[in-house]
């Protein structure tokens, strides 16, 4: 039986249509997809992710295994910031992306709710002699994402803590309703905007509290149409076992001076290879989407394969990320995404496809 | 088109008779089941349709799915509104939003097709 986050009650009498996403009922739409996305681009729409794993490891026991399974600077953080970075198995391939939030007594970790389960295993695993308290928070909580132009504005005063003097990708402990919560100006949209972690019984209220501001509820389905303007990668489609962090574009958040790291030897090696496939954006001609596994082609031979698509409803066009063989990875090189039998012409564009504009 | 006149397909289309003129589209339950539609392929005018064979395909934003010939026939018109702007299917699936108008031999009838009493009890077990 899927699991279901305390919000489970407030998307039914939404109206939102459910679907089971990595074991859990989460809302894949309210109103409709299209409207949806519109809703965080123009004005603010609210998220659902209580499903995502939540952990925290204390002290500097906690900080030195993050450091020791995460490709990114675990060590260097300022207090609330947030990072993002790749957890990888030995080969160098990704168990996951996640956040890792810097506090002074321990490291705060974000990761897909599909590999929760996984990731807690990883770190149990590889503990070694330090002890380290890897203490999963997921049940207890709720998380919320309010996202987009009046994001912060919407948010303004439900906290002690002001979103807005947060810089991106910082995090504070502030309290909402007199609880402990967790405030982030973080987000998976490509607009500003904040996550809220708070108690899990004070979900709810502070769902409820969101739409009564005039936030409008958005599901899955226009979170994937958003991050995949943003270009923002998903575990799953862009990111597995077998893919590494460079050849999915994210080389940024490999830090190889930060110390050793599980992985790291076989990156090093992986990095030598110049024929593995990497993650380009495609534009496609025409109306009909591209979606995950269609077989990308040029001058007849195949070169690639989609991993994720669909029609950007800001972009109007319909987008995809692929891998391609390297060779085929430039700017501007023509090619054909074979849709349900029918090529589609298309082309490699810049990514990611849509950035949204920055107050000076 | 009345509603009650109209007859049904399991895949969802609906089908409207009169003379040798078959209308068709997609019923509301269907509409509801696609939401932002986005993409409509329908075939060209003068093409051969055949019963349970796809006529075309319409795409919203989840998921793709192919239309379904109710009838044998020969395409006579296409819904050029529709193609250009597919929002309109979801606004009037019965009047405005049909798709394509297909001529039949004489003879053909839509009995093999469920009434709208049995189509609604379909959806009514398929929607959960």
């Amino acid at each position: 039986m899927a699991q279901r986050t305390p919000l489970f009650d407030a998307h039914v009498s939404l109206g939102a249509r459910m679907v089971d996403f990595a074991g859990w009922d989460m809302p894949v739409q309210y109103q409709g997809i299209l409207p949806e996305h519109q809703a965080v681009r123009t004005a603010v729409g609210i998220f659902d992710i209580s499903h995502m794993g939540r952990l925290w490891l204390p002290g500097p026991e906690g900080i030195s295994l993050v450091q020791r399974v995460y490709t990114n600077d675990a060590a260097q953080l300022k207090v609330g910031q947030a990072r993002y970075g790749l957890i990888c198995n030995e080969k160098g391939g990704i168990l996951d992306d996640v956040l890792i939030y810097g506090h002074h007594d321990g490291r705060g970790l974000v990761v897909n709710a599909s590999n929760r389960e996984k990731i807690l295993a990883w770190l149990q695993g590889h503990q070694g002699t330090r002890p380290v308290s890897i203490l999963d928070q997921t049940f207890e909580t709720c998380m919320i994402a309010v996202q987009g132009p009046q994001a912060l504005a919407l948010v303004h005063g439900l906290t002690p803590a002001d979103a807005a003097a947060l810089p991106y990708y910082f995090s504070t402990e502030t309290t909402y309703r007199g609880r402990i919560c967790t405030l982030s100006r973080t987000g998976y949209t490509g607009e500003d905007g904040v996550e809220l972690i708070v108690p899990r019984d004070l979900g709810p209220p502070l769902w409820a509290d969101l739409l009564q501001k005039g936030a409008v509820a958005c599901g899955l389905g226009a979170r994937d149409t958003l991050r995949l303007e943003a270009a923002m990668p998903l575990y799953g489609h862009e990111l597995n076992e077998e893919i590494d962090p460079l050849q999915a574009g994210l080389s940024w958040a490999v830090k190889w001076d930060k110390g050793d790291f599980i992985g790291r030897d076989a990156l090093q090696a992986r990095k030598q290879d110049p024929s593995r496939p990497v993650r380009v954006g495609l534009e496609l001609e025409g109306k009909r989407i591209a979606r995950e596994h269609a077989v990308v082609a040029k001058e007849g031979g195949p070169i690639g394969a989609v991993t994720s698509g669909t029609f950007g409803p800001t972009l109007n066009k319909v987008i995809a990320m692929a891998y391609v063989a390297p060779a085929c990875a430039a700017l501007g090189t023509p090619c054909q995404v074979d849709v349900r039998g029918k090529p589609a012409p298309a082309k490699v564009v810049t990514l990611p496809f849509y950035k949204r504009k920055r107050n000076p | 088109m009345d509603q009650k006149t109209l007859r049904f397909a399991k895949t969802h289309e609906w089908a409207s008779l009169t003379g040798d003129t078959c209308t068709v589209g997609i019923s509301q339950f269907a509409v509801e089941q696609l939401t932002d539609v986005v993409y409509i392929e329908l075939p060209e005018i003068g093409d051969h349709t055949f019963v349970g064979d796809s006529f075309g395909e319409i795409e919203s934003v989840k998921a793709v799915s192919d239309l379904y010939a109710p009838v044998n026939g020969e395409v006579s018109e296409i819904n050029e509104v529709v193609l250009n702007d597919p929002s309109g299917v979801a606004k009037d699936p019965y009047g405005k939003g049909w798709l394509v108008k297909i001529k039949v031999e004489p003879g053909t009838t839509l009995d093999h097709l469920l009434t709208k009493a049995q189509y609604d009890q379909q959806i009514a077990s398929e929607d959960h």
